[in-house]
């Protein structure tokens, strides 16, 4: 068939359809059919509500995750102060039970331990990316002296053990800002936990996009667009941004889960958030102390933690094949 | 040729890429010289040819025209003004005029943006408001390279390679450009799609005419497209000459040999003498002294080797038939010998 013929015939079954299908629009055609993106999508939505609805489900269920509710009712706990009830005190009062020693609740310092974190990890992606999308943009663009150096800086970051390394400058971060004899405040820990993630984060996503930005530099129409007098930043934002969003989503969303994890081992290593602040890590190490007599309390935070990585990450798989569906295995 | 001030004066141009090696401090160890001193004029509405093989430097002449690439040395001028270094803004004014179409219909667009978006682009960089609004224009446009306007919103991946090289044109046309240049348009392209962009582009020149450097290797397209035709080898021109001027009387060796490698569509007629040319096109790296193709040419000479033949219009040329060659082929010459000569011996 002749290229006239072609056109003539996509013109007129695109009558009623003229606006063409851009490859966004295909991407959410193909996740919409994936199975286990969806399902995993729902699950995520469903943890970011919580997180997000926390203080009004609180509110609704008529507790806080402060209160030792023990002290007000020393029958909820029994004399070795493990809950008194079966299964970790769980009732129709107590949905998830009672933490044993202090009786506070479990449901709301669950549910408050989402939010934390998950502010946490949102918070360090947000960041992680915007910084790698700068500098692996910028590197990859302007090449030469400035891309070797960049590329030196994230060799060394990437080489540094990050675990050891963010035990190590947690205290070094919390120093810079508040005396050694003062108490860390919440604000703080929280913001440092952020400021090391992201500092430790932004090479991996860096380099990715250096590389698919030189790719991409050389092609023709980044050159039609240069002949047609464009403004480097015109090049940027609206010849080769558009072109990486794929890269970055699917990045980040295979950051988030990771840096959950990771700010919930920070937790239980006791150099991140700190009890009484609830969250998903201190949950774990608290449930990790009584986990023989009460195995309830370390089932919450264990489970909805396992649940919530495994749907972000298959949701993470399932927006790569939407995207990017030529790099299916 | 009109006597009148050229469109386009290239003279000199050279474009030497450096070869960096060494460790640890890189250094220039050599260079790639890709083009090296070109000498050609292109006239208002005019379409010229540049053929050659792969690798003698057609696109990288086209790159510099365009001013994607700095030239090494030589001048550029645009309608007498010299534009060898100017910089992105000093060119604003002149970009309009100078536009190009890319080879590969598949890179040359933007992924990510609609047919629209692609072919206002340029419009909107060099802030153009044409009567009627731009979305008008484009919609003209679509309508002049063959398109349907109402693909105005359709992304490039839902079109054809032959579809996309006309969308490729229309961004071309969107500023009303005096000079395309149009680096192998077509050599993506199906045979059967090849024919009806090459009539687009020569619609395009004669109706709204502009002038064009036509790059190719494919001598019978360049044959229907364009009034004056250059021939390069390794970085230099060897021969320009209006079309049927060079198709009928070729004076150089090299493009003799070309224009005898055209395959031949009758079937009855006598099969044509074929001058094989044996071993391969120098490295560009360490071109051969002299003149360039007497490694591989049957006529090279002690003097082919220390004097390289100037572009000149040898005698029996018509006028803006030049040649670069120390001993010119002659339009009665016996058919040139099968290379029995070792083509070392020349080296």
């Amino acid at each position: 068939m002749t290229d006239e013929a072609t056109a003539k015939l996509t013109a007129s079954d695109g009558s009623k359809g003229s606006e063409g299908r851009s490859p966004g629009r295909l991407a959410w055609k193909r996740f919409k059919r994936d199975k286990t993106g969806v399902i995993s999508a729902y699950v995520v939505i469903f943890f970011f509500v919580i997180a997000i609805a926390a203080p009004l489900i609180a509110k609704l269920y008529g507790k806080d995750p402060y209160t030792t509710y023990a002290s007000a009712n020393p029958n909820l706990l029994n004399v070795f102060s493990y809950p008194a009830g079966p299964n970790g005190g769980m009732s129709s009062d107590f949905w998830f039970g009672i933490e044993p020693q202090l009786g506070r609740d479990v449901f709301t310092f669950l549910l408050y331990a989402i939010r934390t974190s998950l502010g946490i990890a949102l918070a360090a992606t947000l960041l992680t990316v915007f910084l790698g999308v700068v500098i692996g943009v910028t590197a990859g663009y302007l090449g030469g002296k400035t891309d070797y150096l960049v590329g030196r800086v994230i060799d060394i970051l990437l080489s540094f053990p990050s675990t050891l390394f963010f035990i190590a400058f947690m205290p070094v971060i919390y120093g810079l800002f508040i005396a050694p004899d003062e108490d860390i405040p919440t604000w703080l820990r929280a913001t440092g936990l952020i400021i090391v993630l992201a500092t430790f984060g932004w090479a991996s996503i860096a380099r990715l996009l250096r590389g698919q930005v030189l790719g991409l530099r050389e092609r023709e129409f980044v050159e039609a667009a240069k002949v047609t007098g464009a403004s480097p930043r015109r090049i940027v934002f609206k010849e080769l941004l558009p072109n990486l969003w794929t890269p970055i989503i699917i990045q980040g969303t295979l950051m988030l889960p990771a840096f959950v994890t990771a700010e919930a081992g920070l937790a239980f290593l006791g150099v991140g958030m700190i009890d009484p602040t609830p969250d998903w890590g201190v949950m774990i190490q608290r449930g990790a102390m009584f986990y023989t007599e009460d195995i309830t309390f370390m089932l919450f935070p264990g489970l909805s933690m396992v649940i919530f990585v495994l749907a972000f990450n298959l949701l993470g798989d399932s927006v790569r094949d939407a995207l990017d569906p030529k790099s299916k295995r | 040729m009109s006597n009148a001030q050229p469109l386009l004066d290239v003279s000199g141009l050279t474009k030497h890429f450096p070869i960096k090696g060494g460790f640890p401090i890189k250094r220039t160890v050599g260079a790639v010289q890709a083009v090296d001193g070109l000498d050609f004029q292109v006239a208002e509405g005019e379409a010229l040819g540049l053929v050659g093989e792969s690798g003698c430097g057609k696109s990288t002449t086209g790159r510099l025209i365009t001013r994607l690439l700095e030239p090494t040395g030589g001048k550029i001028s645009y309608r007498g003004q010299d534009i060898t270094h100017a910089g992105r803004r000093d060119l604003a004014p002149i970009r309009s005029e100078i536009q190009m179409i890319f080879q590969d219909p598949y890179a040359s667009l933007n992924p990510r943006q609609t047919v629209g978006k692609i072919i206002s682009g340029p419009m909107e960089i060099n802030d153009i408001n044409p009567a009627g609004g731009r979305e008008a224009r484009v919609r003209e446009l679509l309508e002049i390279v063959g398109l349907n306007p109402e693909h105005y919103n359709r992304f490039p991946h839902e079109f054809s390679g032959g579809q996309r090289q006309r969308i490729g044109v229309a961004r071309a046309l969107a500023l009303e450009p005096k000079l395309i240049v149009a680096d192998e348009p077509v050599s993506a392209l199906d045979v059967s799609i090849q024919a009806q962009v090459v009539n687009l582009l020569q619609k395009v020149q004669r109706e709204l005419g502009i002038a064009f450097v036509f790059i190719a290797h494919d001598l019978a397209i360049v044959r229907h497209f364009s009034q004056r035709v250059a021939v390069m080898y390794l970085g230099k021109i060897v021969e320009i000459a209006d079309r049927e001027d060079l198709y009928d009387n070729p004076r150089h060796p090299y493009t003799r040999a070309l224009l005898s490698a055209v395959p031949e569509a009758t079937v009855d007629q006598e099969p044509r003498e074929r001058i094989r040319l044996t071993g391969d096109v120098p490295s560009p790296i360490n071109p051969p002294s002299g003149c360039r193709f007497r490694t591989r040419c049957w006529k090279a000479t002690e003097k082919c080797a220390t004097e390289a033949p100037p572009l000149v219009q040898v005698e029996g040329n018509k006028p803006g038939h030049l040649t670069a060659c120390h001993y010119p082929e002659t339009a009665d010459a016996v058919p040139a010998p099968r290379l029995s000569k070792d083509p070392e011996a020349a080296a």
